[in-house]
């Protein structure tokens, strides 16, 4: 049932009883063409555009919990394309495209809402560092500017201008970026792909992945065994942990990263900002809660959970680049975690293993990738082979010594 | 999370800075593979995990603690001189 | 008028008036009250609107899960938004408005929304808005921007103060009721710390509010007397107004006291709020349960509200909420509210107990205030308050912070909390028990350090019976299951309909149990129609997850002090003084406050950092350099540590000289540099740039500790210990000659890269280098840090006849960059030695940190971008860093992108800009004309590479 204006309308006469369920609950087949593991953003996204963009249908999403439990429901909503890096800004540009025009093509509102990036910077070496992010986006035809000290403070008047420890130079600020529904997006890419044949399987927790003469040829898992043909891996925040099951080590640490929202307020702050001077962004979502982050504890961890050290460091920082924040409520915090790979950029490749492939590695900018890691990811899977736009983030960079590190902080997962 | 330091007893997390896995170990060898998976790949596992820590905000010592990356609890601490001679010892 | 206050009874001081105004209507109450006690004792039940409908809405609750009774407080930099009226104690001269409504709280047009509610029904956006797309940004979002949201929170600067504070304790007992009261006597008698918290304004909990009787007294009596022997104890500590928000790793809990919330202002002499972190041994949570409501038409029209809080209005604060009353209930609690209000002489029309009959209430009547109650059957009962009782949730919240999931049980129809080890141990109704004697003996077992349990009182217990009703589906009105985000019990199943099925999906498509009370209220219903709707059991169904802050904890409290110019601590340098006193302007780098340039009149900055350069370069300059990072190496090893440590060799370095190191990370990217001189054959003085100082420092510990622990050799960051000073220029030897004690400057004595223990103005200890990043003859000198002052005034004097003048690290950066002297532009933590131009220092004869991965394919690529001179190709324009370069004839596009400008001086030197700048094959490409591309700035223009040494390229004024 397409959604529309008319159908939520005529839903309404008839007391919303006749909804159709917006994805199957399917039980497994024997077998599939792909199987995706992971019923998060990327992998939702991979199963919709290798049926829409590669006509395979006869493929399966598992899920070990619910559909969208992962990283795509617990992050910041944050959308952007302001890398720096050749390997990266084009693939990152794809993705703010695909968002442009996503509501449309998977008919779902999940609330692509540009309202701008603003990254401010509080010394020269800052700026100039922006300077040539920006340029890089320039020179790839994505829009950025440079502000001045006035031009921020024209944007968002109630930053700490006068009383600051590191006062406000300037910034960069993307228009084009902006804020997204996180869970909107999985559930659209699920219908999306459900109505194209894809089976969508929650509560579907794969215990082993088998191969034979070094090809994949299924999976063992709480509802049985399935095989394919092919078999993706999209679990970031686990995917050490299903590497593992194919015998494969990876360049990444799980790492804990908190967020948080506070309380619905009356319009606040219009766009994205972020703090340079230390760890913490924020937006406010359609509700009305500021949705902010910062770093993450630094730990490895697999919990969902994190400390009071990061909590009260992102809050201060909150506080310290807008001081009237201090009379606003936090109402809840959770965790995610990230794959925080050696480079802090991502792989989508080929692995070792003959059908099996890789989309790992998202540190804490996995979101805003969601549709271009999908499209590509499909697009690696059915063509066995990458797509320029993510050819760079092959697992082998770290072994020839190409790495795509914006930060340049080396193999120290939790710097990036 | 509250780590004992074996020096200045148990100290919260913010006074230590971690540093991942402790099992890699800096080869000796110049073999490329070898080096590959020393800077590069890490076991990461979900459960118990041994690894640095430096005590930077109190004695500085390096340490390895054995921790659980799902429920956070410490079932040890020894520094990280300590666990390098019981190491190459074994 | 209906509402109104008892002639007698409740814990109000009646002799006190306390004025106040509501929405800008005056009211008196007294000490005592609650901002909501006062409003319903003036009669007022409409004290908000609901988020979507706007529905007129009221108290639900006394206590901190109220969903709709959430006003604005306060004006100006104080004002705050959101705040619960069942919270706040009422004090003299507040001022209260509520929110989410226009032009009044009477008259909202937002209401409209109502009539097309049936329309919005859970997730009814996803489905719509997307046409045409454009529409979204310009029309819908900031619509529906308008109408979200609740309050209007400040954006000036809080005037008030916050603070942090630690706490340790044996056991931390977490709320004040009997089975809290109980644990903390019982472990405070047995010489435990103890501390006990209760978010309410008193302590003492349910018997604050309840007709009990304890011991042969009266429930309040009874607490009253333990918390007089608590007060007493010196291991004791009490803290009301206190929300323990948080349970985190290792027993650590975040607590938040709101320390002077209750006044119109705090003194200067104490903060607003102060935030805790409390390291217990053991705690208990002792935090009762909630009382839920029954989902039903109107269930959420004012003056309906839960049993316990009409009897706590009632019992508390002297509040009546009606004359005439109906009671809703599947368990005792309704009896019990009947038997309290009819005690203080109101009219109990019906008491609708589901367990008794089968009458429903399916509609409340009334609109802005309730009128009447509807029955199945159509019978009509008229009265003025509704009080419900849906059972109870035992408070689990805090015990599931970490993960572990609360586990369902029939028999009081509830979630119990979870086993979550002896450290953290669950007692009285938060533990499930219903009954007053098992909530003290709860609490006695929890509170018992060791050893035998004692007797409690002897009390009388209220029997417990009840029997589920979640949802009368014949309800005629809208029945709520989220009153703040106005999701009603018809949501959850269609959301089911839809494939919501896992309550996770359920409650972000229907928006239950998302709002500032996080389902407290409502989560429980909503559980239980959802496994209805599914054909599933509770356990199935099971809750979401709980997570920090059990109430909304504020940015301030958490924040501390550490905002506005504290948000980080200021490094000062030993010689902040000296330049301070010539006028520096400084600037931050990192936590360091650094002397940036020393103006003149009338100069601006680049003006006066040309001026020091030609000082410098024609005289003789000053500058600090005690930001570098230095560290003092010592022991038989120290040489093969930092071979080991650098890619160039120190073991060959003779005693008394200085050498330039570069130092790799183990990926074989460089990590640092810096100047290290050897004072004795087993002593070395290393230094690192002022950014990687602790970084560095952390890493040779590293690499000692856990890599070579057998090298016997000792560090210590001397940083702080010693003030360094630059001294550069022609005049810079016959300047020092003037304060060195007996020795003669000269290239025999003190040759270039000269490094001595040397003693200046008449025996001060100090260290002197003949090094230079100026590319002039230079030294540089090391004072202990408290003589760096005195030290700089007396080189200032001794160079007057050679004119000799500050420079700051502007100065500095243009040196650098005339000579071509790699910095942080370039040691950006993705170039190689090569790329730096440094390949050669790479040692092949040992091994070292970084050596092996910098012989990746990648490391050794040619069409890396490596550091090369630029200058503009028209000499009169300027150049920029961050301007990316492309070949001369190519159309920007990151394919074509040949690398970008590092770092840019004007030099005063040369009379133009000149830059470094990292450039693909650069080094086989100076002479070549490239196009600057900043189209950031729209400036486009061309460049010539050349060598990055741009000034003296012979280095005749080094050994000048």
């Amino acid at each position: 049932m397409k959604y529309s204006v008319f159908s939520l309308l005529k839903n309404t006469l008839s007391g919303h009883k006749n909804w159709a369920p917006a994805w199957r609950d399917p039980q497994p087949k024997k077998d599939y063409d792909v199987i995706i593991i992971g019923g998060g953003g990327h992998g939702l996204a991979t199963a919709y555009y290798l049926a829409k963009v590669h006509g395979i249908t006869n493929v399966a999403v598992l899920e070990k919990s619910w559909l969208g439990s992962g990283n795509i429901g617990r992050n910041t909503t944050i959308i952007r394309s302001n890398y720096q890096l050749p390997g990266n800004n084009p693939f990152y540009e794809w993705s703010l495209k695909l968002w442009e025009g996503l509501e449309q093509d998977f008919n779902f509102n999940a609330m692509v809402s540009q309202r701008g990036v603003l990254n401010l910077c509080h010394t020269d070496p800052q700026r100039d560092a922006f300077a040539r992010r920006g340029n890089a986006m320039h020179l790839d035809g994505v829009d950025a500017e440079l502000l001045d000290a006035q031009a921020v403070r024209d944007m968002y008047p109630f930053l700490d201008f006068d009383n600051a420890r590191f006062p406000i130079k300037g910034g960069i600020l993307q228009r084009r970026g902006g804020t997204v529904r996180h869970d909107a997006v999985a559930w659209g890419y699920a219908r999306g792909a459900d109505l194209r044949g894809v089976d969508v399987i929650q509560n579907c927790e794969v215990t082993a992945i088998k191969t034979t003469g070094g090809k994949v040829v299924g999976v063992q898992t709480n509802k049985g065994f399935i095989g394919c043909k092919k078999l993706g891996l999209a679990a970031a925040g686990n995917s050490s942990e299903v590497a593992a099951m194919a015998g494969l080590k990876l360049p990444i640490e799980s790492h804990v990263l908190q967020a948080f929202v506070s309380e619905g307020l009356k319009p606040y702050i219009d766009g994205v900002v972020t703090f340079g001077a230390g760890h913490f962004y924020v937006s406010q979502s359609d509700k009305g809660g500021l949705v902010f982050g910062g770093d993450i504890d630094g730990y490895n961890s697999y919990a969902r959970r994190g400390n009071l050290p990061m909590v009260e460091h992102v809050i201060e920082a909150g506080v310290a680049m807008i001081p009237g924040l201090a009379r606003v409520r936090v109402l809840r915090s959770w965790g995610g975690i990230m794959d925080m790979s050696m480079d802090g950029s991502p792989i989508i490749d080929k692995t070792s293993i003959d059908g099996l492939y890789l989309n790992a590695g998202w540190c804490y900018g996995g979101f805003k990738a969601t549709p271009a890691s999908g499209w590509c990811f499909a697009h690696t899977i059915a063509k066995n082979e990458p797509h320029k736009l993510n050819a760079a983030y092959r697992l082998d960079r770290f072994r020839r010594g190409y790495m795509i590190d914006e930060k340049g902080q080396g193999a120290s997962p939790n710097l990036h | 999370m509250l780590i004992n330091c074996p020096h200045c007893g148990t100290r919260p997390v913010e006074e230590f800075t971690f540093n991942g896995d402790a099992s890699v170990q800096r080869p000796v060898s110049t073999d490329m593979d070898a080096w590959f998976d020393y800077v590069y790949l890490r076991d990461n596992p979900k459960g118990r995990f041994d690894e640095y820590v430096q005590h930077s905000s109190g004695c500085r010592a390096w340490l390895v603690v054995t921790r659980d990356t799902q429920t956070h609890e410490v079932f040890g601490v020894v520094t990280a001189r300590d666990y390098a001679k019981t190491r190459v010892k074994a | 008028m209906t509402g109104f206050r008892l002639t007698a009874g409740g814990l109000i001081d009646r002799d006190t008036a306390l004025n106040f105004t509501f929405d800008g209507k005056a009211f008196a109450g007294h000490q005592g009250d609650t901002l909501a006690s006062a409003l319903i004792a003036n009669d007022v039940h409409l004290m908000g609107r609901s988020f979507k409908y706007h529905r007129p809405r009221g108290v639900i609750s006394a206590g901190s899960s109220e969903p709709n009774a959430l006003v604005e407080m306060r004006e100006g930099g104080r004002k705050v938004a959101n705040t619960r009226a069942t919270m706040i104690e009422l004090y003299d001269g507040l001022i209260a408005r509520s929110q989410n409504r226009w032009p009044s709280l009477e008259f909202d047009v937002g209401a409209v929304n109502s009539l097309a509610s049936a329309v919005f029904v859970a997730g009814f956006y996803y489905k719509t808005f997307m046409w045409p797309k454009s529409f979204w940004e310009k029309i819908y979002e900031p619509l529906i921007r308008r109408a979200a949201g609740l309050g209007v929170a400040s954006k000036e600067p809080d005037p008030d103060k916050y603070e942090k504070a630690y706490a340790h304790c044996d056991l931390l007992v977490v709320g004040s009721g009997p089975a809290g009261l109980m644990a903390a006597l019982t472990a405070a008698r047995s010489g435990a710390r103890v501390i006990l918290a209760d978010e309410s304004s008193a302590l003492g909990g349910s018997l604050l509010n309840e007709n009990e009787e304890i011991g042969g007294m009266s429930g309040l009596e009874w607490a009253m007397a333990t918390l007089a022997e608590l007060s007493a104890m010196p291991n004791v500590t009490l803290m009301p107004r206190t929300t323990i928000f948080g349970w985190y790793d290792d027993n650590i809990f975040g607590a938040v006291e709101r320390v002077n919330d209750h006044v119109l202002e705090p003194s200067p002499y104490e903060p607003r709020q102060r935030y805790w972190r409390i390291m217990a041994k053991r705690a208990v949570m002792a935090t009762g349960a909630e009382e839920r409501p029954i989902v039903f038409g109107g269930n959420d029209v004012p003056a309906v509200m839960t049993a316990t809080a009409m009897r706590t209005y009632a019992n508390r604060y002297g509040a009546a909420a009606g004359k005439s009353i109906v009671v809703f209930t599947n368990n005792s609690s309704g009896q019990r509210t009947a038997r309290d209000m009819q005690a203080h002489g109101i009219n109990v029309e019906a008491v609708i107990d589901a367990r008794l009959k089968d009458d429903v209430i399916v509609n409340v009547k009334g609109g802005k205030r309730a009128s009447a109650v509807e029955l199945n059957g159509h019978r009509v009962i008229p009265c003025d308050a509704v009080a419900m009782s849906g059972g109870w949730s035992p408070i689990v919240n805090l015990m599931c912070h970490r993960g572990a999931k609360p586990i369902w049980n029939e028999t009081i129809a509830g979630f119990l909390p979870p086993d979550v080890g002896p450290a953290f141990v669950a007692a009285g109704s938060a533990a499930g028990h219903m009954l007053l004697s098992e909530c003290l003996a709860d609490g006695a077992r929890a509170g018992t350090m060791k050893g035998k349990v004692p007797a409690v009182p002897k009390c009388r217990d209220e029997a417990f019976a009840i029997t589920p009703l979640w949802w009368v589906k014949q309800s005629t009105g809208k029945a709520f299951v989220d009153y703040q985000n106005d999701a009603t019990a018809k949501d959850l199943p269609l959301a089911a309909r839809e494939g919501y099925r896992d309550i996770e999906l359920a409650k972000r498509y229907t928006t239950a149990g998302m709002a500032t009370d996080q389902g407290k209220l409502g989560n429980v219903n909503a559980i239980a129609i959802l496994a209805d709707a599914t054909g599933r059991t509770m356990d199935q169904v099971g809750t979401t997850t709980f997570r920090p802050y059990y109430t909304p904890v504020s940015f301030g409290a958490m924040a501390g002090p550490f905002v506005g110019h504290h948000f980080q601590p200021v490094r000062k340098t030993p010689l902040h003084d000296w330049a301070e006193e010539l006028g520096a302007v400084f600037v931050e780098t990192g936590l360091w406050m650094r002397s940036s340039w020393f103006p003149q009149q009338g100069e601006d900055w680049l003006a006066a950092a040309s001026r020091e350069v030609l000082a410098t370069r024609s005289r003789v300059g000053l500058c600090d350099v005690s930001t570098l990072g230095k560290i003092d190496v010592q022991g038989a090893d120290a040489a093969e540590f930092l071979n080991r440590l650098y890619c160039n060799t120190f073991s060959t370095l003779d005693v008394g000289k200085a050498r330039y190191g570069l130092m790799l990370r183990e990926d074989g990217i460089v990590f640092d540099d810096g100047t290290t001189s050897r004072l004795a054959a087993d002593h070395f003085l290393m230094t690192t740039t002022t950014a990687n100082a602790a970084r560095v420092m952390s890493h040779m510990e590293f690499c000692h500790q856990a890599h070579w622990p057998e090298l016997d050799v000792q560090y210590v960051s001397v940083t702080e210990q010693w003030a360094q000073m630059a001294i550069a220029g022609p005049k810079a030897r016959a300047t020092l000659q003037k304060i060195v004690d007996g020795m003669t400057l000269d290239d025999t004595t003190f040759p270039y890269l000269a490094a001595k223990n040397i003693t200046v103005l008449g025996g001060m200890t100090a260290r002197l280098f003949r090094i230079s990043f100026s590319g002039e003859h230079a030294y540089e000198l090391s004072v202990p840090a408290d003589y760096g002052n005195m030290v700089a005034r007396a080189l200032m004097q001794a160079g007057e006849e050679f004119g000799i003048a500050p420079y700051g690290i502007e100065a500095l950066s243009i040196m650098r960059v005339e000579k071509g002297h790699v910095a942080g532009g370039e040691l950006n933590g993705t170039t190689t030695a090569g790329d730096l131009g440094l390949g050669k220092m790479m040692s092949t004869k040992k091994d070292y940190v970084g050596r092996m991965m910098a012989q990746r394919e990648g490391m050794l690529d040619k069409d890396r971008q490596c550091v090369v001179g630029i200058r503009p190709h028209d000499a009169q324009d300027k150049i920029r860093s961050g301007t990316h370069i492309l070949n001369k004839d190519d159309a920007p596009s990151m394919a074509a992108d040949q690398g970008y400008i590092s770092s840019v001086a004007w030099s005063p030197m040369l009379n133009m800009w000149l830059g470094l700048a990292l450039l693909a094959n650069g080094r086989a490409r100076h002479g070549e004309v490239v196009k600057l591309f900043d189209g950031l700035r729209n400036i486009h223009s061309h460049g010539v590479i050349c060598d990055p040494v741009h000034y003296d390229k012979e280095n005749k004024k080094l050994h000048a």
